[in-house]
């Protein structure tokens, strides 16, 4: 079985996978950081989103194997105290219900944020609509994005 | 497959469920007269400190802990519950830390997470028991101090004495008040005079679910655990007649192929369990093996004969001669058919579980709704004294009524005992979508007769559908049970038409079929509210009336009226302009009484689009106003999608939509702005989490009718088919 050296949340990790077990597995169940959640499968909910690189990635249908030196992000990763602007922002909202698809929006809108410090709905549905939350927290969702971006201005 | 009886023990709504009505009136709670004894310290095993009224500990250092007894599937109880006992106990939320209780129904009460039952079942029991703490907190106080009582009162997790402002926490004097007999004579806190309950206190469990570190079922590890999946026929009801392994069985890290059984009500079905060291081996060795399924000869039902079957039953509930000579005086009469589909509940969380069977006892780890019914059935499968059956409730994501069905834990256990060891059970999401059980598709037919004046002479709703109730006991396929009417109430319709419509009638039948259903968010109501509030809707316009002022006239309640009044004054309706369609729908469920309005309009490119949804909730007497608000937020979103975007439909006896790219949710782009508005009234604390959810479809219908004069009779539908 392959070796890989992964860069996860500024820490260095060598864990043994099969080339084809998806990052979210190797996340979850080989380096213990289950913030990081399971939804789907096949990329369509959203629930397993990381950064790679800074970018957004459904890690349930990204292979380990593809994931190379690019440093890996997961919720876990974003702040160490709840204070990255998403997350103070989707506090004050009150956003999470059950939580469960949280990890993977957290990490959708800072991605947005990143690269787009004021989005507007079009931007914001464009960056979320990978994200499922059958809770049905949207409103709050979209809402919590530009209380983020008022942060830092 | 074996046919065998199982546990109907600690499941008391079934035998309401026999008919449209769901009473629950078995689970009214007890008036509060007869508390739980303080229990010792240590004999809980939940929580260290002392424990005053069940519901709450204290260490001597002044940390206090609250115990949540329900379920936290993100309707707020983990927040709501402590709420009312910290107001009544005068702590501050910010000073206290909340926990789960396990299963206990004899210290905790019962605890199954469905109805919206949650603030309006245990408002009282936890009231008292917060205030019954406080009082005797206060009266060590005044023992310890040598003062009148009267003296004394509590504030911020202490006492102080009002003459001489001497002060003891509540960590100091918590060992002396737990052995003070716990006050039957108390007064509760007039609702002016709340500091807590009332305001929207953040929820607790939000910052655990911002930074990944909340624990779902998914999420707990028990050292030495194992992983398993499970494959069970795609089709209800198959037997496994043989299965190779002999590929899975290389795959490393996998350890063991068993087959494995699970309950579906009365019934035992088959399938086989892959178990290995991780969650992925397991995964993979399930993709290699080969199963042989039996076909034990029921039918092999699709949505099409399935319809088939609900639409002859109705016609087979035959007329009710009473109704039908009010009808026939009547001036002007409409009959339509409406048809609601199956769905999943596709809880973001797939179902799981995780079993330790050891010789003498279980434990179980999961995102559980149904604790006891849990607690008691393993108990008596696996011949292990219930007290000896420990069930931890993790966090839910998401519930739904879903994780209120026993199977997945009793998969776990039953796994956990042949390998004799901590397992993991995981669903796929596949599994969790295909599997059911489902809410049952429904189909309706409607009758109303208006008088001379316009008024609303005689009403009548027939159903069909699969009747939850009936999946206890062995059914021929394919025959309706004896179909009746009944005059109790219609869920989802306001029980307050019926001092406004002098003549009703309801008739119910049940449909036969081998697919499992099960309690969806609002259960009845969310197909009846939609075939109700969209018929009284027709009603109005074939009266040529104003559709809310149609609905008011036939509501002489007072507390209705009201909420009818208030919700077209907050959506504008006498002044809504021409070129947008305006829809209203009032439905009770769970005792929550909920009204939405629904803008639709036309965009650019002709296409019907929601422009704005504006809900209003009367839940009488309430805690947290922002979880309220966040709950009908949420009952819209899911209502949303069952009416315009999924349905779980059967071909050849298997459910085709397996994952989210076939069963498609609402997604970011598709919400409108939505106004949650509550109503202020000193009514008894009524449902949230569910009754937001029936009127938005028909208020959908009804906006879609007033822009376009197309009548939505069937769900779901494409906004984008809208002509």
């Amino acid at each position: 079985m392959p070796s890989y050296q992964l860069s996860v949340n500024g820490k260095k990790y060598s864990v043994d996978a099969d080339e084809q077990m998806p990052l979210l597995w190797v996340i979850r169940d080989l380096i213990g950081l289950t913030g990081t959640k399971y939804g789907c499968g096949i990329a369509q909910c959203g629930a397993c989103t990381v950064h790679l690189s800074g970018a957004p990635v459904r890690s349930c249908s990204f292979p380990v194997s593809a994931v190379g030196e690019q440093p890996v992000t997961t919720i876990e990763g974003l702040s160490d105290d709840n204070s990255h602007p998403v997350q103070r922002a989707w506090i004050a909202e009150q956003v999470p219900q059950c939580g469960y698809c949280q990890s993977g929006q957290i990490m959708s809108a800072a991605a947005l944020l990143a690269g787009n410090a004021n989005p507007d709905d079009e931007a914001i549905h464009a960056a979320m609509n990978g994200n499922i939350c059958r809770c049905g927290t949207y409103p709050r969702i979209r809402k919590a994005i530009k209380t983020a971006a008022s942060y830092s201005h | 497959m074996k046919l065998q009886d199982i546990s109907r023990r600690g499941f008391l709504r079934q035998a309401a469920w026999s008919g449209a009505a769901l009473t629950l009136a078995a689970y009214l709670p007890a008036d509060g007269q007869n508390l739980p004894d303080i229990i010792n310290p240590g004999t809980s095993g939940i929580a260290p400190g002392t424990e005053l009224m069940s519901w709450i500990s204290i260490d001597a250092s002044g940390k206090i802990t609250l115990v949540c007894n329900r379920s936290e599937m993100g309707q707020g109880t983990f927040q709501a519950l402590p709420q009312m006992l910290a107001e009544e106990l005068e702590v501050r939320l910010e000073d206290v830390q909340i926990i789960f209780a396990p299963a206990n129904p004899e210290k905790y009460g019962p605890q199954p997470q469905e109805g919206s039952f949650s603030v309006r079942g245990w408002a009282p029991r936890l009231l008292r028991s917060g205030a019954c703490a406080r009082v005797m907190l206060v009266e060590a106080a005044a023992a310890e101090w040598k003062v009148p009582k009267e003296e004394c009162f509590a504030e911020n997790g202490a006492v102080i004495h009002r003459v001489s402002n001497q002060k003891l926490s509540y960590g100091a004097l918590a060992p002396k008040a737990a052995l003070l007999t716990p006050p039957t004579d108390i007064s509760l806190k007039k609702r002016a005079d709340y500091k807590i309950i009332g305001k929207s206190a953040p929820r607790k469990d939000i910052p655990l679910k911002t930074n990944g570190s909340a624990i779902f079922g998914l999420d707990k590890k028990l050292p030495g655990m194992k992983y398993a999946v499970i494959e069970r026929s795609k089709r209800f009801r198959e037997a496994v007649r043989s299965f190779d392994d002999s590929e899975t069985r290389k795959v490393p890290g996998v350890i063991q192929v068993l087959k494995v059984n699970r309950p579906i009500f009365y019934q035992f079905c088959e399938g086989v369990a892959v178990v290995a060291d991780s969650l992925w081996a397991a995964m993979q060795g399930r993709k290699l093996l080969k199963v042989e399924w039996e076909d034990l000869g029921f039918e092999h039902q699709n949505t099409a004969s399935l319809e088939k079957q609900m639409r002859e039953n109705l016609q087979k509930l035959g007329q009710q001669p009473k109704f039908e000579v009010e009808y026939a005086r009547t001036v002007k009469k409409l009959e339509v058919a409406y048809e609601t589909p199956y769905q999943s509940h596709s809880c973001m969380e797939p179902l799981n579980c995780i079993a330790d069977v050891r010789q003498d006892n279980i434990e179980i780890w999961g995102p559980i709704q149904e604790a006891n019914w849990i607690q008691a059935d393993l108990s008596e499968h696996f011949k292990i004294p219930i007290a000896r059956v420990t069930v931890h409730m993790t966090f839910l994501g998401g519930g739904f009524g879903r994780k209120g069905f026993n199977d997945y834990p009793y998969e776990a256990a039953f796994i956990s005992k042949e390998i004799q060891a901590p397992v993991q059970v995981v669903w796929t999401r596949e599994d969790d979508m295909t599997a059911g059980p489902f809410r049952p598709g429904a189909f309706y037919t409607l009758k109303g007769g208006l008088d001379a004046k316009g008024h609303l002479h005689a009403f009548q709703a027939n159903m069909a559908t699969q009747w939850l109730g009936q999946q206890w006991s062995p059914q021929p396929p394919g025959v309706p049970d004896i179909p009746g009417y009944n005059t109790g109430d219609l869920d989802g319709l306001l029980p307050a038409y019926r001092k406004g419509i002098p003549h009703y009638s309801f008739g119910g039948t049940g449909t036969h079929s081998p697919i499992p259903v099960m309690w969806w968010r609002s259960v009845y109501a969310s197909t009846s509210g939609f075939a109700c509030e969209s018929f009284i809707d027709e009603m109005a316009h074939l009266a040529g009336k104003d559709p809310v002022r149609f609905r008011r006239e036939h509501l002489p309640d007072p507390r209705y009226r009201a909420l009818v009044d208030k919700l077209a004054e907050l959506c504008g309706w006498s002044s809504r302009g021409r070129k947008t369609g305006w829809g209203v729908a009032f439905t009770e469920s769970f005792t929550g009484i909920c009204g939405h309005a629904v803008k639709v309009m036309r965009n650019a490119e002709g296409k019907v689009r929601i422009e704005k949804v504006v809900a209003l909730m009367d839940c009488g007497w309430y805690v947290n106003p922002d979880i309220i608000r966040a709950q009908v937020e949420g009952a819209i979103v899911m209502a949303l999608g069952a009416a315009t975007t999924h349905a779980t439909t059967f071909e050849d006896g298997k459910a085709v939509q397996q994952n989210f790219d076939t069963y498609p949710m609402p997604r970011m782009a598709d919400i409108p702005p939505i106004e949650v508005h509550i109503m202020e009234n000193d009514e008894k604390p009524g449902g949230v989490g569910e009754p937001g959810l029936p009127p938005f479809a028909p208020a959908l219908a009804n906006a879609i009718f007033d822009l376009t004069g197309q009548r939505i009779r069937r769900l779901p539908f494409s906004l984008d088919d809208i002509s």
